[in-house]
């Protein structure tokens, strides 16, 4: 079976975008000025077609407008002046959705199902630079060798026909791994050797289960055990005893671990509020299914339900920045998809911690640039969302150095979820014992085998590439597109996510359900020979859900599937005999009973103590010189153009925010739509006014000073963002999600017993402002190990907390945005101003280290927040904002950019007795800058006066068509600066990158 | 699809009725005849949108799989009894290859002959981003060189990468051409804003005189326009610097119309991203505007 190359390129008139864009990359970035650069697609057909058939494939591929084609090779141009010629293309087993597709046009256009695979290249043909310079192009930015290859070469060149087929023809055998007799250390190799993991205890205890049924396990039922007690799949650190001492000594046992103490309590705290206050009515709880499932879901209306799941991504897209975090978006939205009985996906969020883009820096080898870091995971998102076809709702980058090891890559999914399906509430599965086992979507090759073990260690030289994985969002939209076709027939009874611990996972959570599983590996579709069947059984390949389907309406499901080109093969039985029981053909690989793989691993007491490392803080004087060096007026444009501040706009336009046409308050606002906006409103459903709105607050810095006050920044910013614009206070709902550093002491963290008393004093935070917000925590994650040892230096992010908040709207037409609205409308700030720079953008702006961490009082803000929701509700409010990061000032530099009107100011009543610059840039929480009519303005100091209202100054109109803010304070003018200054400083675009 | 009324006969009972003087809500009650089928299918995502667009406009909206298209596809009448065939945005097969390449392969082996039948009946079709790049790799764009009777035309127009790599979400203004024959655009402008968003839709002809026909017969009805509402090239007004500013097409008979911007997306006055500004000033509109090209789409098909 012959292998045709096809080469396809632009035709010389036709401008080369891929071209342009890879100079100016190499430009900016290596300070390389090729002459030229020409681009090619290539693809090898490696399937049973003839000559002739190439031939016709390449006319029907190929764009016979603009593009020339060949099979073999084109023309390589002049021989006098001949380019480098650089190919990349992927590594045997990577993941190659355009060859996919690629054969799929084969087979349409011979009218006939074609064997083979088809494999995708590029060819970068560059003029003007020396090979060694096109090394080190391919090497630094255009290709990363954990997934791909490249080949350099110069003409006259031989049509590479090589193509990196994966497999074994040899079957792996399930085999038996002797635990017995074996000593603590060869235990601990054993389980680093095979990253299963495992700790001494969790060893003991498997081994004492096998012993105790007289046998040795197998590969695969060690495989399955790492897998499902992985801190990734049973949140250990979550879950275990801790006993905390404070700095006084004392010490207390948290008996039940955080997440019960502190994220299930807050839930269930507020459950019971809810009842008791009888807020809900006829309507039914509000929380409809909270920490059972993929992700949460929430009351909406009388039809529909909100589901809501956000993920971290972090390792694999520190390996491969596009296909790591590509993957965490295609995952999350399978999180929210496979929730119930399935979602309909409304919204994705994307927020990225990642080390500053200009870092200059020595880099530990093994760590990629974080600009490159950024590229890549910016755009493997863009991918993956915008194909899937569901708009980008939130999107934040914050920046610190020590994300450089471990990037934090969150990516959320909202769902709207139909109550009933089919004569079913959705939220329920049924899975009962005689349900096949269907596996959809893609195949299992051996892409993302020990992910879920891999992610709960840091990240070294010796992390496995093949942990990482490489999303096809396309496979997927039609998997869904199917499913939720299937859904609505009610052709099957549970469907979950095929993530983290591949099948040992799914089915292993699916079983508990039946109380039983049966499975035959054999049976599962896979990309290319040669997978041992623990391979099979724990491979995270993508793109896959595991559905249970009633033996009557299996021959429905599969037709279904079948129709829609959706690959779906029954390989076992749902069961009641309390084992899953795993068989590779005739071999049995795994019988392990469900009480011990889900409730065996053993609990260890951790222990924690706060002890804060002493600081020096800088003296109010030296904070004091510092300020008076520096007009308020040139630190504001400054601080505007801080990484952590300024717009971000540049890569948020190639996410889709227009896609379904519900949007009613976009992701960017303002006249010129590039002010991020504080929340965003979209419809749920066409025809209807009713609306979701989303929020979120991260304050990673804070933890510095205080983790407890940093995770009530979080919640109350979450918190405040929703409810300015325009949330209803009795229907918000929030996610955890906990990004740590590893906080278990070790001879690598010997500060790990703090690090776990940052959590506990976080959770702690988190459940004060939960309950005070009457916020319910619905679903969260915890990734607990996002450290990076490279080259003996290690470097672990600090304690991070995202707290994202979903509100509803009765109508959206009542949303607010933060931009003022007319001239002679009132400033008003809402909430007390206090001396809060520690650890805030004020602080690094100035380069020293301050303290006075923001303290949010939740339950004196709760009582603000539900008299301005109140005031929103009477029609008193035009816009509303919210303080956060660079406080004051910031926000009203948003204003004005956003409305391209005056604002004039006074800082005389903000704060008592602060200087103008700390009345600025102080950072407290709790706090509201809003706009009424004037001659609302009684109305509403009638109503908010009693919470911290002050009144700023007014809304003027702009100077020919632009805005200006002008800062006051004692009878003098501070800074009078028009929004093009502003805008200058804040926009990203004004940066070298 | 039990309906199995030729179009043509629909047609003429429609334009029957529209030579009655009909009030606004009698025509909504006859659009009800008026019956669309929105292909769906192998990652094409704006379904629910069309359908709300041509839906909000009165007319009876299917959505079907293009799977099920295609199985009867045998039967040369599959799309009878439609009067419009919607080509919606999306990625189909990721884009793979080019945008609409394989999508539109599959639509042109598999379902050519009803598809040129259908035009030469008089259907209408709108194109809608991913589906403008499919109709214009299907010949049916801008459709100047196909004899009636004839199969499918050949490609003669390409959506390539846009000047500035990559996709690229943005409103824009577009400048609406009132003398071109597109029914689709009729009474609307002289501009109109709706979202647009893709990677590849910069228009280029296949030749020069391909062009020149094309600008003659009028058959650019939007082009990106700047603030003062004139077409333009330069970035971002122009998301992708197509030539001249051309947005989309329309073939002579002005029934079969394509663009890259989404009127799907501005079916609510509150998707326009200045909508409380336009709401203080007393400008809202009571829906979005990108409605009037949906019910233009009924107009036309009611009309005959």
């Amino acid at each position: 079976m012959p292998i045709f190359r096809l080469e396809i390129e632009n035709r010389p008139a036709v401008p080369d975008a891929l071209a342009t864009k890879t100079a100016q990359t190499l430009s900016a970035w290596l300070g390389l000025s090729p002459a030229r650069i020409r681009t090619r697609k290539v693809y090898l057909c490696d399937l049973d077609i003839n000559e002739a058939e190439a031939q016709k494939v390449l006319a029907a591929i190929a764009d016979p407008v603009i593009e020339v084609a060949a099979t073999g090779a084109l023309p390589d141009g002049d021989s006098a002046d001949p380019p480098v010629i650089l190919t990349v293309s992927f590594l045997p087993g990577v993941t190659d959705a355009v060859g996919k597709s690629v054969k799929t046009a084969c087979e349409d256009a011979l009218g006939r199902t074609l064997t083979g695979q088809v494999y995708t290249g590029t060819m970068y043909l560059v003029w003007g630079l020396a090979r060694a310079d096109v090394e080190r192009a391919a090497a630094e930015v255009l290709h990363n060798p954990l997934i791909q290859r490249i080949r350099i070469e110069e003409p006259p060149r031989t049509p590479d026909l090589t193509v990196p087929r994966a497999g074994v023809a040899q079957t792996p055998r399930t085999e038996v791994v002797p635990l017995r007799g074996l000593s603590d250390e060869a235990l601990e190799r054993l389980s680093r050797e095979r990253l299963l993991a495992l700790s001494i205890p969790e060893m003991h205890a498997a081994r004492a289960h096998f012993e105790a049924e007289g046998r040795e396990p197998t590969d695969a039922e060690l495989e399955c055990i790492a897998q499902t007690w992985s801190e990734h799949c049973k949140h250990k650190i979550f879950n275990a005893p801790i006993d905390y001492t404070d700095p006084e000594g004392r010490t207390r046992r948290i008996e039940r671990g955080v997440f019960k103490t502190y994220v299930v309590a807050a839930t269930e705290d507020v459950r019971e509020a809810r009842a008791l206050s009888g807020i809900d009515g006829d309507a039914g709880d509000f929380l409809v299914s909270v920490f059972s499932d993929n992700a949460g879901v929430v009351r909406f209306t009388d039809d529909l339900h909100l589901v809501y799941k956000v993920e971290t991504h972090n390792s694999p897209s520190a390996l491969d920045p596009y296909g790591g975090a590509m993957t965490g978006i295609v995952g999350v939205n399978r999180d929210s998809f496979g929730c119930g009985l399935g979602a309909d996906l409304l919204a994705n969020v994307w927020g990225y911690c990642l080390g500053k883009p200009n870092h200059s820096g020595a880099l530990p080898k093994g760590l990629m640039h974080p600009r490159r870091i950024r590229e890549g995971v910016h755009h493997g998102v863009i991918d993956g969302g915008n194909q899937s076809g569901i708009p980008y709702m939130r999107g934040f980058e914050l920046f610190d150095d020590r994300f450089v090891g471990k990037p934090l890559v969150y990516c959320g999914t909202v769902a709207a979820m139909p109550v009933e399906t089919a004569g079913r509430p959705t939220h329920e599965k049924f899975t009962a014992p005689g349900d096949k086992i269907v596996m959809i979507g893609g195949r299992v090759g051996k892409d993302g085998i020990h992910g879920a073990t891999f992610s709960s260690v840091e990240l070294n030289e010796s992390s496995p590439v093949q942990a990482v994985q490489i999303g096809d969002p396309i496979t997927q939209k039609m998997m869904f597109d199917m499913l939720a076709e299937a859904r609505d027939r009610g052709l099957y009874s549970g469907i979950t996510d095929n993530g983290a611990g591949g099948l040992s996972s799914s089915v292993g959570e699916m079983a508990e359900a039946s109380g039983g599983a049966e499975v035959d590996l054999a049976r599962v579709p896979l990309k290319y020979p040669g997978l041992a069947p623990w391979e099979i059984l724990v491979s995270e390949a993508q793109e896959r859900m595991t559905v249970a389907v009633p033996p009557d309406k299996l021959e429905a499901f599969l037709a279904l599937a079948a129709r829609r080109e959706v690959e779906a093969t029954e390989i076992g039985t749902f069961t009641d005999s309390g084992r899953l029981v795993v068989w590779y053909g005739e071999e049995k690989a795994c019988d392990l009973p469900l009480v011990f793989l889900h409730g065996g691993l053993p609990k260890v007491v951790r222990t924690a103590r706060w002890s804060p490392p002493v600081r020096a803080f800088a003296s109010s004087s030296d904070r004091e010189k510092a300020l008076a060096a520096r007009p308020v007026g040139e630190l504001l444009v400054s601080m505007l153009a801080q990484p952590n501040i300024r717009s971000g706009e540049r890569y948020t336009r190639h996410y889709d925010h227009e896609v379904k046409g519900l949007a009613v308050v976009k992701p960017f606002v303002g006249v010129c739509r590039d002010i991020p906006a504080t929340a965003t409103v979209m419809r749920v459903r066409h025809g209807r006014d009713e609306g979701v709105v989303l929020g979120e607050g991260i304050h990673p810095h804070y933890s510095d000073l205080d983790t407890h006050a940093m995770a009530l920044a979080c919640a109350d910013e979450g918190v405040r963002r929703v409810l300015s614009a325009g949330a209803r206070i009795d229907r918000m709902a929030a996610l955890d999600n906990f990004c740590w550093p590893d906080p278990i002491k070790s001879a690598t963290t010997p500060d790990g017993e703090h690090k776990l008393a940052q959590l506990v004093r976080a959770c702690e935070g988190l459940y004060e402002a939960c309950v005070a917000y009457g916020l319910p925590l619905i679903s969260g994650k915890d990734s607990m190990k996002n450290d990076a040892t490279m080259g003996g230096v290690k470097i672990s992010v600090p304690p991070t907390l995202l707290v994202s908040v979903i509100g509803q709207m009765k109508d959206v037409r009542r949303a607010l945005t933060l931009a003022p609205r007319a001239p002679g409308d009132v400033v008003y700030l809402l909430g007390e101003t206090d001396d809060a720079c520690g650890e805030s953008e004020l602080s690094r702006l100035l380069g020293l280290t301050l303290d006075g961490v923001p303290r949010t009082d939740p339950r004196r803000f709760a009582a603000r927040y539900h008299a301005f929701a109140a005031a929103h509700e009477a029609g008193l409010l035009r816009s509303a904002h919210v303080l956060s990061r660079g406080g004051l000032a910031v926000a009203l530099s948003h204003l004005v950019m956003a409305s391209e009107l005056g604002l004039s100011v006074s800082l005389d009543a903000v704060g008592r007795g602060l200087s103008p610059a700390i009345a600025l840039f102080s950072e407290t929480t709790g706090r509201v800058v809003l706009t009424t009519r004037a001659e609302d303005s009684a109305a509403l100091e009638a109503r908010l006066s009693p919470h911290g209202l002050v009144r700023l100054g007014a809304v003027e109109p702009g100077v020919s068509g632009r805005g200006y803010l002008r800062i006051r304070h004692g009878g003098q003018t501070l800074a009078e600066l028009g929004s093009d200054a502003l805008r200058r400083a804040f926009q990203e675009e004004s940066h070298a990158v | 699809m039990e309906d199995k009324r030729s179009p043509s006969s629909a047609r003429t009972r429609s334009a029957a009725l529209s030579r009655r003087n009909l009030m606004p809500s009698d025509v909504v009650k006859e659009a009800r005849d008026v019956r669309v089928l929105v292909l769906t299918g192998y990652g094409l995502n704006c379904e629910a949108e069309t359908a709300a667009g041509f839906s909000r406009a009165g007319a009876t909206v299917d959505l079907v799989h293009l799977s099920e298209i295609l199985e009867r596809a045998g039967n040369a009448d599959v799309l009878a009894g439609y009067h419009i065939l919607a080509f919606i945005g999306g990625f189909s097969f990721g884009d793979h290859i080019q945008s609409g390449r394989v999508f539109a392969n599959r639509l042109r082996f598999r379902l050519g002959d009803a598809l040129s039948r259908f035009v030469d009946d008089g259907g209408l079709a709108l194109g809608v981003c991913n589906g403008f790049q499919t109709l214009v790799c299907l010949g049916l764009l801008p459709g100047v060189s196909r004899a009636r009777g004839a199969p499918l035309a050949a490609q003669q127009a390409a959506l390539v990468h846009n000047d500035r790599l990559g996709y690229f979400d943005t409103w824009v203004k577009l400048a609406v051409d009132p003398g071109s024959p597109c029914v689709w655009t009729r009474g609307v402008g002289p501009t109109i804003e709706m979202p647009s968003r893709h990677g590849e839709g910069k228009l280029l002809f296949l030749d020069e005189s391909l062009r020149d026909e094309v600008l003659a017969s009028r058959l650019v009805p939007v082009r990106y326009a700047d603030a003062s509402g004139a077409p333009t090239e330069a970035w971002p007004d122009n998301p992708n610097g197509s030539p001249g500013g051309v947005a989309g097409l329309c073939d002579p008979t002005g029934r079969i119309f394509g663009l890259m911007p989404h009127p799907d997306a501005y079916l609510y006055p509150e998707n326009h991203p200045d909508w409380i500004r336009q709401r203080d000033a007393g400008t809202l509109p009571s829906a979005g505007l990108g409605l009037r090209i949906f019910e233009n789409g009924v107009r036309a098909a009611l009309a005959g």
